[in-house]
């Protein structure tokens, strides 16, 4: 009974998580429910994945309606990956939140955030499992609701700002989606993915089938933070609470990637969308920019929140000129990024909330010879910035291998000599920080800090040996990535 | 698991055990240097027995596992490997006893960082120096730069700090930027990325896209410091002398030559590159290599920064020897990278022992210090020797090798270059030991000091005998390097 209903579980429990939390009030009770939640739902995830690990396809219809009229949850090893990544990333920033939210968040907000985290939570497990169009765009908004509302609990009054600069951009962005989820339901009268793929086969030529593929894909676009619509990062990043950052940064824009890869080839399929509408046109020039000028401005930032975010931007970019390349490789390399990703910004950026936890600054002067007091942070920082810039034993270097190999595979030169650029300037920008903290003196007046405790360090070092155990075997992420992106590209 | 096998997992685990133990005794300096000097000869025990194997005709691997389907972390000891792994263990243990003299003597803090990341590094240079394919072979590549850079910078100062970056940037650029891309090239054109024997490139490339995959190996290889990417080999010297002397004379930079060698000779293959006029260019970058950084050498006033331009120039030889292409030279560069670390490593013993009794870090101050420090330059006339190419040091042999090899190909550039460099040699290194053994400077004030610490005497007196020893016991270095033309 449990295990069939494991689906629905997965989403459910944190949505319904979300209200007792808020009844729960003060105190450590909305804490310990929702790491409860949290951790329950990492073994609902191991379980699915498990279950679809031979390529079986979980189909469960909601509340015993049948697809295509009722809503369909799919767990295919594709959305199993993504369950696991969002669950394993929850999983560990969930206890570290505790002792950083009591910092940072006054008392009377602090059961707020555990409940946001948790509808946010619920929102992104929901967009990867559902397997209806229209659903994915009310999780979409559940998990992005609950995003805006998170960022404006941040300290610094920006936070409001950059909260609202969001709400705005993914207000577009939402609606995008829902005109193109309409312009579809006109054309075919079903929201069902499996079955709007059936129903688009026919209508290739069909100017509005067209536009909805514009529209969802500007939509997802602007989501996913794709450059040059990825404006509102930089500054919801910087201004969120620690935690916040690193959950979202972990999170949010892969899921949103990762609908945009179910919209490209499940429901419209490899061969509309690339080569009847060539997608790829529009991907890689844009990706590419991104890449280079988001790393280039890291390079020159003060902040270091902000410079993780702008590199943030950045490996979105090698995501996307993995899909854009159009190939089973590139595919493979942006599946394999999207997990390898949130293994090293959630470990840079619980690393670097250990670090404002104890001098409650994230300014790059301020770090200035903090590794001498606080190493085992620093050293994880070291470790997960390795990890970004692609050093071997690191699951960075693994998708840089993946994404070079599909780059020659194509003869794609510049690409290769694009990325390897990149990976060059992320030692530039990880090495600032790396200077900062190792070679100078603290500053003059500076508090004299000790090591961060061990419920900060130990969810970061667990991500940071993560980086490096992925990168060392990674059977279960190019297993499950390089299956799925077999599936995606036989289907499409 | 057989016994060979076992005996690669002992000699790529004892390094790190012996990084533990280093941990664990921090705060008791004596046993804190007891752990790196038992390790060390521990693991100088099992490679002489793997060493012993490989003689006999054995070549053990290990497989730890596969990262991606296809790209697997492997290990193969054949000769060459093997030589360069015994050269590498044979000096830890001298250069851990240096390190103890030297960095007490010198007072130096974060001793216990230092023995880490030292002992670190040497792991990483093991196994690069037994890895099966290049993806293993750029792993550990990796780890000895990241666990160099502490060394490196470990002073900490601006000019540390200044060096390191150097260091950091050119060799990781270096790597990512040209190796990496290199490699996943010829993962995609052959499917593998093993050290076979005649190479794995034959009939996949040829013309000027040949000559740009060498030209990425050759250059992405930072570490052989081929000009014009010296620069961090100079940048390295603010790290104290025994780093300079094991890692920046030996380890490192054997491991960027070392790579050369296997991937002209297991990559590309002799064959397919002789009969191809796009790769004829190494001949040449390495040829100005070894001139242009004799004359640079020439004009250093600090002792340390004209060991390191004679360490480029000398590193070119080896690549010189692989870009000759003809077996004999092969031989050559093989021979090269055990008689120039033998040599090197006692002339910056030498400096540092210099450094530690006298303070004195420039040639022009060393005015009649042999009288005072008889022992040390006596070692150092011995290690500069070797580098000219003199008997009875192990330099000369390399060089015969090396001019056979250039005879037999008809080179005769190759040839006049030798000769020339020869000379610059002499030039360089002969006026130091003159000046040395001239009497005292009557306007400077009157010195003091005697010959450095006993351990460093020890050390530096060991790594000059065995430079002599060489020459006369070749057999066991020359029986690999025909080997390994042989396979």
């Amino acid at each position: 009974m449990i295990t069939e209903n494991l689906p629905a579980l997965q989403v459910v429990l944190p949505l319904l998580g979300a209200p007792l939390c808020l009844l729960l009030g003060r105190g450590r009770g909305a804490w310990l429910l929702t790491t409860l939640i949290a951790w329950i739902g990492l073994a609902i995830s191991l379980t699915l994945a498990w279950l679809v690990k031979d390529g079986e396809v979980i189909r469960y219809a909601f509340g015993d309606w049948p697809a295509p009229w009722g809503i369909e949850l799919v767990v295919d090893r594709l959305s199993a990956y993504v369950l696991l990544m969002v669950s394993l990333i929850a999983a560990l920033v969930i206890p570290y939140a505790r002792r950083s939210v009591e910092r940072e968040i006054p008392p009377e907000q602090q059961t707020l955030v555990f409940t946001l985290l948790l509808l946010c939570l619920a929102g992104l497990l929901g967009m990867t499992i559902t397997g209806d169009a229209f659903n994915l765009f009310v999780l979409l908004e559940v998990s992005s609701l609950s995003t805006y509302a998170l960022i404006s609990l941040g300290k610094d009054r920006r936070a409001l700002t950059a909260a609202y600069q969001y709400l705005i951009m993914g207000t577009i962005g939402a609606t995008f989606f829902i005109i193109g989820v309409g312009l579809l339901y006109m054309m075919t009268g079903t929201l069902n993915m499996a079955d709007l793929a059936q129903r688009i086969d026919p209508l290739e030529h069909s100017r509005t089938l067209r536009t909805a593929f514009a529209f969802i894909t500007v939509g997802l676009a602007l989501k996913l933070a794709m450059f040059p619509l990825h404006l509102w990062l930089p500054n919801a990043y910087t201004f969120a609470p620690s935690v916040v950052t690193a959950f979202l940064a972990a999170t949010a824009t892969k899921v949103a990637l990762y609908a945009m890869i179910r919209f490209i080839y499940t429901v419209f399929g490899g061969g509309f969308s690339f080569t009847a509408m060539h997608l790829e046109w529009l991907l890689l020039p844009f990706a590419a920019a991104g890449v280079l000028i988001a790393s280039v401005a890291a390079v020159f930032q003060q902040d270091v929140k902000r410079l993780l975010a702008y590199s943030s931007v950045a490996q979105i970019g090698y995501m996307m000129l993995g899909l854009g390349m159009a190939s089973l490789t590139g595919l493979t390399a942006s599946l394999l990024h999207i997990f390898n990703h949130a293994m090293m910004k959630g470990a840079l950026f619980l690393a670097l909330g250990a670090i404002i936890y104890r001098i409650g600054s994230s300014d790059l002067d301020e770090l200035a010879g903090i590794a001498r007091q606080m190493p085992l942070t620093m050293a994880a920082f070291v470790i997960g910035g390795l990890s970004l810039i692609g050093v071997p034993l690191t699951v960075g270097f693994l998708s840089k291998w993946y994404l070079i190999l599909a780059a020659m595979e194509r003869g794609w030169w510049p690409l290769v000599v694009l990325v390897l650029i990149s990976s060059l300037i992320a030692v530039v920008y990880i090495w600032r920080v790396v200077e900062s903290a190792y070679f100078r003196e603290r500053p003059s007046g500076a508090l004299v800090v000790s090591e961060a405790p061990i419920s900060l360090l130990a969810p970061t070092w667990i991500l940071v040996l993560a980086n490096l155990y992925f990168g060392i075997d990674s059977s279960l992420t190019t297993g499950f990535g390089g299956a799925a992106a077999r599936t995606l590209f036989g289907a499409g | 698991m057989d016994w060979d096998a076992l005996r690669i997992i002992l000699a790529l685990t004892l390094p790190l055990l012996g990084v533990l133990g280093i941990l664990l005794a921090r705060h008791w300096p004596n046993r804190r240097e007891a752990v790196t000097l038992i390790t060390a000869s521990l693991l100088l025990l099992i490679v002489s027995s793997l060493l012993a194997s490989v003689l006999g005709g054995a070549r053990p691997t290990w497989t730890l596992g596969e990262i991606i389907p296809g790209i697997r972390v492997a290990f193969h000891v054949e000769p060459l490997g093997m030589l360069f792994a015994t050269i590498a263990t044979l000096l830890w243990p001298i250069a851990s006893l240096y390190s103890i003299g030297y960095m007490r003597g010198n007072r130096e803090g974060h001793q216990t960082r230092f023995y880490v990341f030292f002992a670190l590094s040497i792991w990483a240079t093991l196994g690069l120096a037994f890895s099966a394919n290049l993806v293993t072979l750029f792993i550990f590549y990796e780890i000895l730069t990241l666990s160099t850079y502490p060394l490196v910078t470990h002073k900490g100062d601006q000019a540390a700090q200044q060096g390191g970056r150097t260091y950091l940037g050119l060799l990781i650029a270096t790597s990512i930027g040209l190796l990496l891309p290199a490699i996943v090239w010829t993962w995609a054109l052959t499917g593998t990325t093993d050290f076979v024997p005649g190479g794995i490139l034959a009939g996949t490339l040829e013309g000027p896209l040949l000559g740009l995959l060498l030209g990425l190996f050759m250059f992405g290889i930072g570490k052989a410091a081929l000009m014009p990417l010296h620069r961090w080999l100079p940048a390295a010297m603010v790290a104290p002398t025994p780093v300079s002397a094991l890692l920046h004379a030996v380890a490192v930079v054997k491991a960027g030559v070392f790579s050369i060698l296997k991937v002209i000779l297991y990559i590309f293959g002799i064959e397919t590159l002789s009969g191809e006029s796009w790769a004829e260019w190494l001949l040449y970058v390495a040829s100005l290599t070894i001139i242009l950084a004799s004359l640079i050498a020439l004009r250093q006033d600090n002792l340390k920064k004209r060991l390191a331009y004679s360490t480029v120039s000398q590193l070119a030889y080896v690549t010189l020897g692989a870009a000759i292409l003809a077996p004999i030279s092969a031989i050559g560069a093989a021979m090269h990278i055990a008689a120039h670390a033998f040599g090197k490593i006692t002339l910056f013993f030498a400096a540092g022992a210099i450094y530690t009794a006298a303070h004195k870090t420039e040639i022009s101050q060393l005015q009649g210090i042999g009288w005072r420090m008889p022992w040390t330059m006596g070692a150092f006339a011995i290690g500069a020797l070797s580098m000219i190419g003199v008997p009875p040091a192990a330099g000369f042999l390399s060089k015969w090798y090396l001019l056979l090899g250039a005879f037999e190909t008809d080179r005769i550039l190759v040839v006049m270059v030798i000769i020339l460099s020869t000379l610059l040699n002499a030039a360089y290194f002969l006026p130091i030991l003159v000046r040395a053994f001239s009497p005292p400077d009557p306007a400077a004030p009157p010195a003091h000091h005697g010959e450095a610490p006993r351990p460093i005497l020890i050390a530096l007196t060991a790594t000059a005998t065995l430079t002599i020893l060489l020459f006369f016991f070749h057999q066991i270095p020359l029986d690999l390097a025909r080997a390994m033309v042989a396979d």
